[in-house]
């Protein structure tokens, strides 16, 4: 089985704050992690290969910095590393990411299973798992809770994976082909932290470094310029001003004072 | 090509586009040069154009005129302009369809109008003819419906290739669909096999009618800023756009429209995913991402047993039941109740936070709430300077306080 993760760098969400003084971003000093839902993409890779057997292959697309993202996956269990990085990549929307990301994952060519997070913190749109596998002609399963079983290809057997599907009025279980691709959410699993010994082995590992030429990309694909979607404007929504304490000499003056403001705005 | 410049001897190394950059893209370098004025200047303004996507936030912010953008004029093409209508997505479960439907035409035929198109419908599934009323009663003009029981049950690859199918044969201008768990998986699928922009999550919608594009206005950066988004080279337009954004209209029974039933030749399809079963959640009495009203509980309710009372507080309002990561992570309450950056985004009319110290993650997740009602022990807990109402109390000493109010009001013994 061959199975690959796709992640991004993103940067940390806690140091992501609002300049009191200007209304604007803090950039200055703001950690890179791996985005928060990858990490069970990661966890999930590395135990179905403890289940089945085979090896892991990270990739991410992203500046040169992102190696360190790849080195972290590494260091927790994943067998190879690539880095998808250049500068015509710049500003790529979700096509554009989901086409550069299918372009590897095709030169790969072996691939069994990939597994993304379900959506990246920074982005928040989800849609680049489902992109990549529309462009790989595979399908794929998106809010995947728990992959109840899976069975590799074999000489007689096209190989399959069971998944719940995660959805707002409750679990759907589905059976998928290999080739698939699944997009993951937290509640399936408890990613490990990396050890020392993995972490000493993740030196020691070539990340793969792969360009527009490696994945031979069409260069109207690509970037800013194969982006369907363009940033028109980026605006700062006024900030929530705080509101008003209620107070009360006991707890019971505090809710009658609370169902009132209820009331007033038109609730219960 | 975009083209964008930093014009040196306007540049006073103010650092204001610095601060403005959302891609953080502009950094001051120590370059030495000399404004128009004669006045010598230390920093200058210089843009990495491989982060650059050429936004303009810096352009506006800009005191001295000292960034000059010029985008490429975009032609819009015999073939673009051949499109017309909006549709919605109306997606169904099970034969019911998500409220979040509603909403959309409600909006998508204020676009329309302006645009002097129609609102239409599309309804994929199985034995759902009879939903076809009720789409046109909360104002659609037209519905197409594909009734197949290959569209039984909602399947990525089969829901794909007919609306991409439709699409292809019917050439619609915009396409909403709800921000749902089944309409950002599927559209994304959508917009990569017809090539088009997809803008995740909106939060609203605008037309401009010279170049009739959709600007689609989101989140972005976990809520922090809100970016306006184009599709401006390819049609249709896409977008998912959450729940409870947009009002429905009043049901009526009298609207009319036009009923169009199309047959999908499924014979050469690849579908490579099967479906097996469906496994109510029968935890939720009130859906999350729909409710008006939620009440949230947070590591200071401290168990599963302190949930029990903040689900009879929510059964009593009507309230869905949300949670903070920590209070899921201790195993007090399943993941799906979770709110936050690493569960579910929403917007109620109320969101009761109790017990929640208001982390950065569990805000971007909720922050959007028309009203917040903050219950903590701690005054000084993000979540209670965030709120609405703040009380400083101890949940389990107000909420059947609260309980007790309510119910004598509604005549609940």
């Amino acid at each position: 089985m061959h199975i690959l993760v796709c992640i991004k760098q993103v940067p940390a969400t806690t140091s992501v704050q609002i300049d009191p003084k200007t209304g604007t971003l803090k950039r200055e000093g703001v950690e890179s992690i791996i985005n928060p839902f990858d990490e069970y993409a990661i966890e999930e890779g590395i135990r179905l290969k403890e289940r089945v057997g085979g090896k892991v292959t990270v990739i991410t697309m992203g500046p040169p910095q992102a190696e360190s993202a790849l080195r972290e996956a590494l260091s927790r269990g994943c067998d190879d590393a690539i880095l998808v990085s250049d500068r015509s990549f710049a500003g790529a929307d979700t096509w554009a990411t989901s086409y550069t990301l299918a372009q590897s994952a095709k030169l790969l060519g072996d691939v069994d299973l990939i597994i993304c997070g379900k959506q990246a913190s920074d982005g928040d749109t989800a849609q680049v798992g489902p992109g990549v596998a529309e462009k790989m002609d595979i399908p794929h399963v998106a809010y995947v809770k728990k992959v109840i079983d899976i069975k590799p290809p074999q000489s007689n057997h096209q190989g399959t994976i069971n998944v719940e599907r995660m959805l707002e009025d409750g679990t759907d279980i589905l059976e998928m082909t290999l080739p698939a691709l699944i997009t993951v959410v937290k509640e399936i699993n408890t990613p490990r932290l990396p050890t020392l010994k993995g972490m000493m082995a993740a030196k020691k590992k070539q990340v793969l470094k792969w360009n527009k030429e490696t994945i031979a990309a069409e260069e109207d694909k690509i970037g800013l310029k194969g982006s369907p979607t363009q940033v028109m404007k980026i605006f700062y929504p006024p900030a929530r001003q705080g509101g008003e304490r209620i107070f009360g000499k006991d707890v019971t003056e505090m809710a009658q004072k609370l169902v009132e403001k209820l009331h007033s705005c038109g609730i219960l | 090509m975009n083209k964008i410049e930093v014009i040196t001897n306007k540049c006073t190394g103010c650092t204001l586009c610095v601060k403005s950059c959302p891609y953080g893209a502009i950094s001051m370098q120590q370059v030495e040069h000399e404004l128009e004025s004669g006045r010598k200047i230390k920093n200058l303004a210089v843009i990495d154009l491989g982060k650059c996507t050429y936004c303009g936030s810096c352009v506006e912010e800009c005191k001295f005129s000292a960034i000059n953008l010029e985008k490429d004029k975009i032609e819009i093409s015999e073939e673009m302009k051949s499109y017309k209508n909006i549709w919605v997505f109306a997606e169904q479960r099970h034969g019911q369809i998500a409220p979040v439907v509603f909403e959309l035409i409600a909006e998508g035929k204020k676009l329309a109008e302006k645009l002097n198109v129609k609102i239409a419908a599309v309804l994929l599934g199985h034995r759902i003819k009879n939903k076809v009323d009720e789409l046109i009663s909360y104002g659609a003009e037209i519905v197409y419906i594909v009734d197949d029981p290959v569209l039984e049950e909602f399947l990525d690859e089969p829901y794909c290739e007919v609306l991409s199918w439709l699409i292809k044969d019917e050439k619609p201008e915009i396409i909403l669909m709800g921000a749902t768990n089944i309409g950002r998986s599927f559209a994304s699928r959508v917009a990569t096999r017809i090539y088009t922009g997809l803008t995740a999550d909106c939060t609203a919608l605008e037309v401009d009618l010279k170049t009739r594009n959709l600007l689609q206005t989101r989140p972005a950066f976990g809520g922090n800023v809100m970016a306006t988004i184009l599709t401006p080279r390819h049609r249709p337009q896409m977008a998912t756009v959450r729940h409870k954004v947009f009002k429905p209209l009043q049901k009526d029974e009298s609207r009319k429209g036009e009923v169009i039933e199309k047959k999908y030749d499924f014979t050469n399809s690849k579908i490579r995913t099967k479906f097996l079963e469906f496994i109510k959640d029968t935890t939720a009495k009130v859906n999350l991402a729909e409710a008006d009203i939620i009440v949230s509980g947070g590591r200071g309710v401290g168990s599963a047993e302190g949930f029990k009372l903040i689900e009879e507080f929510a059964d009593l309002i009507g309230g869905a039941v949300g949670a903070s990561r920590g209070a899921v992570d201790s195993g007090w309450i399943p993941y799906s109740h979770q709110v936050g950056q690493t569960g579910r985004t929403v917007a109620p009319k109320v969101y009761i936070a109790c017990g929640i110290s208001g982390q950065i993650q569990h805000l971007v997740g909720m922050s959007s709430s028309d009203i917040i009602v903050a219950i903590n022990k701690d005054p000084e807990a993000p979540m209670m300077k965030l709120a609405t109402y703040s009380i400083e109390a101890d949940m389990f000493e107000i909420l059947p306080q609260l309980i007790k109010i309510i119910k004598q009001e509604k005549g609940i013994s």
